[in-house]
C-alpha cells in the first residue's frame, strides 16, 4: 500500500517535470513583458536592460534550468506583471477557485445523482426524456456562452443576482472565505451554477446508463425474487454500486473543474487562479503561467492518487497486491 | 458619528434612506485591466497613471479640456537660465496623513523618479539634478534647455518623503527583485481622493480627503474601480446598474447603449493615430516576388499604397465613427498640428496605379504585412480592408495578425515589411511623435519605434533642433515643418485617428480627455 503510493507520488514528480517543460516550451511564443512594463517612451538600451535583467535573453534550456531548481525549492519564481512571488499570488487566488469548484462539484452531485436516477426508474416516460435531451444542451453549450446567458437573463433582465465578482470576503488567516455571508453566496450562485451545468449533465447521464446497467443484473432480478421492496433494492443494492463508477468520474472531473474554472472566472470576473492565469497569458507573464499549469498538473495527479485509494477502500476485489492504475 | 451612521446603514442596506442624509455620492466604474501596483514609479502605463492621478499629483498638469498646462502642486514657475527651472510650490498643501508638502518632499519624488529601478525615465529626460532652494521652492537643472520639460512633469507625482523613509519604500520597487514594497499596496500623495483599499482584480476603494487644497466640480465622496476583464461582463454589469460607467465599452455594443434609455455614450478623439510602417532600409524584402530591390524605398510606391486606402470608408464601416481619417502622424490637439498638416492625399485607385506603374510595378507586388489583434480598435479588420483595398491595384499584402504580447517584440526586431502602430502623445506635443517615429534610429529614445528605420537628414536636423528650441514660434513652425516632411515623403500611411467611447448612466457628468484618462474632479453624479 505504501509502496503504492511512494509510486504514485513518484509518476506525480515526473508527470509535472513534463507538463512545466512542455509549458515552457509553449511560453518560448507568447512574447514578452517589456512593453508592458516600460511603456512606449522606452528606449532600445532599456528594453535591453530589462530583458537581461528578468534573465528573457537566456536561452530555453537555461530559463527551465533556473525554473525547475527553484520549484525544487517550492519557489516559482516571480510575476513579471506584479514583481510578487509566484507562489503568493497563486495562493492568494487558490480560495476563491477552490470554494467555486467546491460549491460546483457539491450542486452537480446534488442534482446530478437523484435526476440520473430518476431518470433510470422513469425510463420512457415524458419526464425523464425531457430531462435527456435537456441534459444534451448541457453538454453541448459552451461555458462561456452559459455564463453570459445567465449573467444576461438574472442580473441584467432580472436584477436577482450581481453579475461579476464575489462580494464581500472574510479572511481566516490567510484563507479568504465568500461563503460565510449572504452576500458572498449572492455572488456565487451564478458562476457556480455555470460552471456545475456541465458536470451535473454528465453525471446525471452516468448514474442513469450505469444504474440501469445494474438493474439487469442477476443478483438484483434476485432480490426482486426475494420480495424486497422495490426502494430497498433501488437505493440500497443498485444505487451502491452505480455510485463506484461515478466516484471516479466525479473525482476526475474535480480536475477538470479547476481547470475549465478559467472560463468561468474569466466570464464573472471571478479573483481566483484561473482568470490570474488569463491575465497572466495577455501580460506574457511567464512564471505564473508556468507555475499554474504545474500546479493544475499535481491537482489531477493528487485527484487520482485519491480515487484510486478510494477504489481500495470501496471494491474489495482490488486488495490483490497489483500496481495500481486503470 | 457620521461613520457609525453609514455603517449602520450599509448594515441595514437602507442605503437609499441614508443617502439624502449624508449628500454621500459614491462612483463605480469599470474598464479591463487593474494597476499592477500603487508604485508611482515602477511601472509605466497610461490606465495606471491616470488611475495613479487621483491620488498621487503632480507639480503641474493638463486642463481636461484644453490640456494646457496649468499649475497644480506648483503656483508658478520661471526659466533662471535655459538650462534652470524654478517651482514655486503650493501652500497650505497636505498629504494624506495630515503632514504638509514640503520642498524635500518634492525633490525626494523627483529623484525617486530618476532613480535605477525607476521605469519613469522617459519623463525625466534630460533632468540633471533636482534641489531644494528652500521650504517653499524647488530648482529642476537640466543637461539641455528642455522646451517639453512641463509636459513631462505631468507625470511626476509627488509622495510624502517622510511616509515612504518609514515604510521602507525611498527607492522605487523592484519588479525583479520579488520583495514588495509598502509602496505597493498602499498610497500616501496629496490628492483629492485617499486610497481605501484595493484587491488585486477584484476592487480599489477611493474617499474624498477633506483636508485635500483644491476644489472641484465634482461632487464624487467615494470612488470604486472594479476592473472586469471580460467585455460582455463588464457591458452586463452597466446595464444592470452595477457600475456607473465603463471606460471601454466594446465598440459592438455602443448602438446597443446609445439606444438605452439609462445611459448615454460620450466620445471623443484620443490622443492616438493609427498609421502603418513601412520598411525602408532593407534592400530586399523578406517574402516579397520582387528581387534585388525594395518598392518600399520608392517614394511613388509608398504614394500608390497611401491613395489606395480609403480611410473614409473605414473609418465608417469598420469603425463604425469610432475613427476619423489621418493625415499625419499626429492627431489634431496635438502642438505642431496645423490644418495644412491635416490633409490627406486624395483617394483614388486610379492614380495609384498609375504612380505603381511609373515606379515599374504594373503588376503590383507580393508583400509582408503585419498587424496586432488586440491592441487598437478593430484593429485585425481594419488591416483585411487594407488588404483587400491594396489587392484592387495588384499589391498582393499577407496579412498576418499577432496578440500585442509577441506582437510588439516582433516589430521591435525590425521583422515586419508593413505593419500597424498607433502612437499616443502623452505630453500633447509632436516631438514626441517624431523622435520616436521618424527620427533615424540613434541613441536614447532616438528612432526608438522607427520600425521601418526611415532616416531623412532634414528630418534629423529639425528633430534634434526641436528638443533645445526654447523659442516658442520658431519652435512650432519647425514641429509644423517635420509633419509637413513626414507627410511629403510618406514616411508612414497614417490611417485615423482613434476616437474612444467612454459608456456611463445618464446621471453621470464628467469631461471627457483625449489621454483616456478619467479626471475624478470633473466628475458628477445627479
Amino acid at each position: 500500500m505504501l509502496a503504492f503510493i511512494v509510486r504514485r507520488l513518484m509518476q506525480a514528480v515526473a508527470v509535472m517535470i513534463t507538463v512545466a517543460f512542455i509549458a515552457f516550451m509553449l511560453f518560448q511564443y507568447v512574447g514578452d513583458p517589456v512593453v508592458f512594463l516600460l511603456g512606449q517612451d522606452a528606449t532600445p538600451e532599456q528594453i535591453h536592460a530589462l530583458r537581461s535583467a528578468l534573465g528573457l535573453d537566456r536561452s530555453f534550456v537555461v530559463q527551465f534550468w533556473h525554473f525547475l531548481v527553484h520549484a525544487a525549492q517550492g519557489e516559482f519564481g516571480l510575476s513579471l506583471r506584479q514583481g510578487a512571488k509566484v507562489s503568493r499570488l497563486l495562493a492568494e487566488r487558490l480560495p476563491a477557485t477552490l470554494e467555486l469548484t467546491l460549491v460546483s462539484a457539491l450542486l452537480a452531485l446534488a442534482f446530478g445523482i437523484p435526476m440520473g436516477v430518476y431518470a433510470a426508474l422513469r425510463r420512457g416516460s415524458f419526464s425523464s426524456q425531457l430531462l435527456m435531451t435537456l441534459s444534451l444542451l448541457g453538454v453541448s453549450l459552451p461555458t462561456f456562452l452559459i455564463g453570459i446567458l445567465l449573467i444576461l437573463v438574472f442580473a441584467v433582465t432580472l436584477g436577482w443576482f450581481p453579475s461579476f465578482g464575489r462580494g464581500e470576503v472574510v479572511q481566516i488567516g490567510w484563507w479568504s472565505t465568500g461563503l460565510l455571508s449572504a452576500k458572498g453566496w449572492h455572488h456565487i450562485a451564478l458562476p457556480a451554477i455555470t460552471l456545475a451545468i456541465f458536470q451535473l449533465t454528465l453525471i446525471m447521464r452516468l448514474v442513469r446508463a450505469e444504474m440501469l446497467e445494474v438493474l439487469r443484473t442477476d443478483y438484483i432480478k434476485f432480490a426482486r425474487a426475494r420480495g424486497l421492496s422495490s426502494r430497498v433494492i433501488h437505493f440500497g443494492h443498485a444505487l451502491k454500486n452505480t455510485l463506484v463508477p461515478v466516484m471516479t468520474i466525479t473525482g476526475l472531473q474535480l480536475g477538470g473543474l479547476i481547470a475549465f474554472a478559467i472560463i468561468t472566472e474569466t466570464v464573472f470576473q471571478w479573483p481566483g487562479m484561473g482568470l490570474l492565469f488569463i491575465q497572466s497569458v495577455t501580460f506574457a507573464d511567464i512564471p505564473v503561467m508556468a507555475a499554474y499549469l504545474c500546479l493544475i498538473a499535481l491537482f489531477f495527479v493528487l485527484i487520482n492518487l485519491m480515487v484510486d485509494l478510494l477504489y481500495f477502500a470501496v471494491d474489495p476485489r482490488l486488495r490483490v497486491d497489483r500496481a495500481g492504475g486503470h | 458619528m457620521q461613520l457609525k451612521y453609514r455603517r449602520l446603514c450599509s448594515l441595514f442596506a437602507v442605503a437609499l434612506l441614508c443617502a439624502p442624509a449624508l449628500h454621500a455620492k459614491p462612483f463605480k466604474w469599470s474598464s479591463q485591466g487593474d494597476v499592477a501596483t500603487w508604485d508611482i514609479h515602477a511601472q509605466n502605463n497610461a490606465l495606471q497613471n491616470g488611475i495613479h492621478g487621483t491620488v498621487y499629483e503632480s507639480l503641474v498638469s493638463y486642463n481636461s479640456k484644453t490640456f494646457a498646462i496649468e499649475p497644480l502642486l506648483a503656483t508658478s514657475w520661471k526659466e533662471i537660465n535655459p538650462t534652470q527651472m524654478r517651482f514655486a510650490l503650493r501652500q497650505g498643501v497636505r498629504f494624506h496623513d495630515g503632514s504638509a508638502l514640503t520642498a524635500d518632499d518634492v525633490v525626494f519624488s523627483l529623484q525617486r523618479a530618476m532613480a535605477k529601478t525607476s521605469n519613469f525615465t522617459p519623463y525625466t529626460q534630460g533632468i540633471s539634478r533636482v534641489a531644494k532652494v528652500d521650504e517653499r521652492t524647488v530648482d529642476v537643472f537640466l543637461t539641455t534647455p528642455n522646451p517639453v520639460l512641463l509636459r513631462q512633469m505631468t507625470e511626476l507625482r509627488i509622495m510624502s518623503r517622510a511616509w515612504a523613509e518609514k515604510n521602507k519604500s525611498t527607492e522605487p520597487e523592484d519588479m525583479k527583485s520579488g520583495e514588495e514594497i509598502f509602496a505597493h499596496r498602499n498610497a500616501m500623495g496629496t490628492g483629492p481622493y485617499t486610497l481605501e483599499s484595493w484587491q488585486p482584480d477584484v476592487k480599489m476603494v477611493f474617499k474624498r480627503y477633506p483636508g485635500w487644497w483644491g476644489t472641484m466640480d465634482g461632487n464624487v465622496t467615494e470612488i470604486v474601480y472594479l476592473p472586469i476583464k471580460s467585455a460582455p461582463t463588464r457591458m452586463a454589469a452597466l446595464l444592470s446598474g452595477e457600475v456607473d460607467m465603463v471606460l471601454d465599452p466594446a465598440p459592438q455594443d455602443l448602438d446597443r447603449l446609445r439606444a438605452s434609455p439609462d445611459l448615454k455614450v460620450i466620445d471623443g478623439l484620443e490622443y492616438r493615430t493609427i498609421f502603418l510602417g513601412l520598411d525602408q532600409l532593407r534592400d530586399e524584402l523578406p517574402g516579397s516576388n520582387i528581387k534585388g530591390k525594395n518598392p518600399l524605398k520608392d517614394l511613388r510606391v509608398r504614394k500608390a499604397l497611401y491613395q489606395a486606402i480609403d480611410a473614409e470608408a473605414i473609418t465608417r464601416t469598420i469603425m463604425r465613427g469610432l475613427g476619423k481619417p489621418a493625415a499625419t502622424i499626429v492627431a489634431p490637439m496635438v502642438a505642431g498640428h496645423t490644418e495644412a498638416v491635416g490633409k490627406r492625399l486624395p483617394y483614388s485607385v486610379e492614380a495609384a496605379k498609375k504612380l505603381l506603374a511609373e515606379a515599374g510595378y504594373p503588376d503590383g507586388f507580393e508583400v509582408d504585412f503585419a498587424c496586432p489583434n488586440n491592441r487598437y480598435i478593430n484593429d485585425e479588420a481594419v488591416c483585411q480592408a487594407v488588404t483587400a483595398m491594396w489587392s484592387r491595384v495588384g499589391v498582393k499584402a499577407r496579412l498576418r495578425t499577432l496578440p500585442l504580447a509577441t506582437y510588439f517584440p516582433m516589430i521591435q526586431r525590425y521583422e515586419a515589411s508593413i505593419y500597424m502602430l498607433g502612437w499616443g502623445v502623452p505630453t500633447f506635443d509632436a516631438l514626441y511623435s517624431l523622435q520616436s517615429l521618424v527620427r533615424t534610429v540613434g541613441t536614447g529614445g532616438d528612432g526608438n519605434y522607427n520600425l521601418g528605420r526611415y532616416s531623412n537628414q532634414r528630418m534629423d536636423y529639425l528633430v534634434d533642433r526641436i528638443k533645445g528650441e526654447t523659442d516658442a514660434p520658431v519652435r512650432s513652425r519647425m514641429l509644423t515643418e517635420a509633419l509637413q516632411l513626414s507627410n511629403d515623403t510618406v514616411s508612414h500611411i497614417p490611417l485615423h485617428d482613434q476616437v474612444i467611447p467612454w459608456a456611463m448612466k445618464k446621471n453621470v457628468d464628467l469631461i471627457h480627455r483625449a489621454d483616456n484618462k478619467l479626471d475624478m474632479r470633473t466628475v458628477k453624479v445627479n
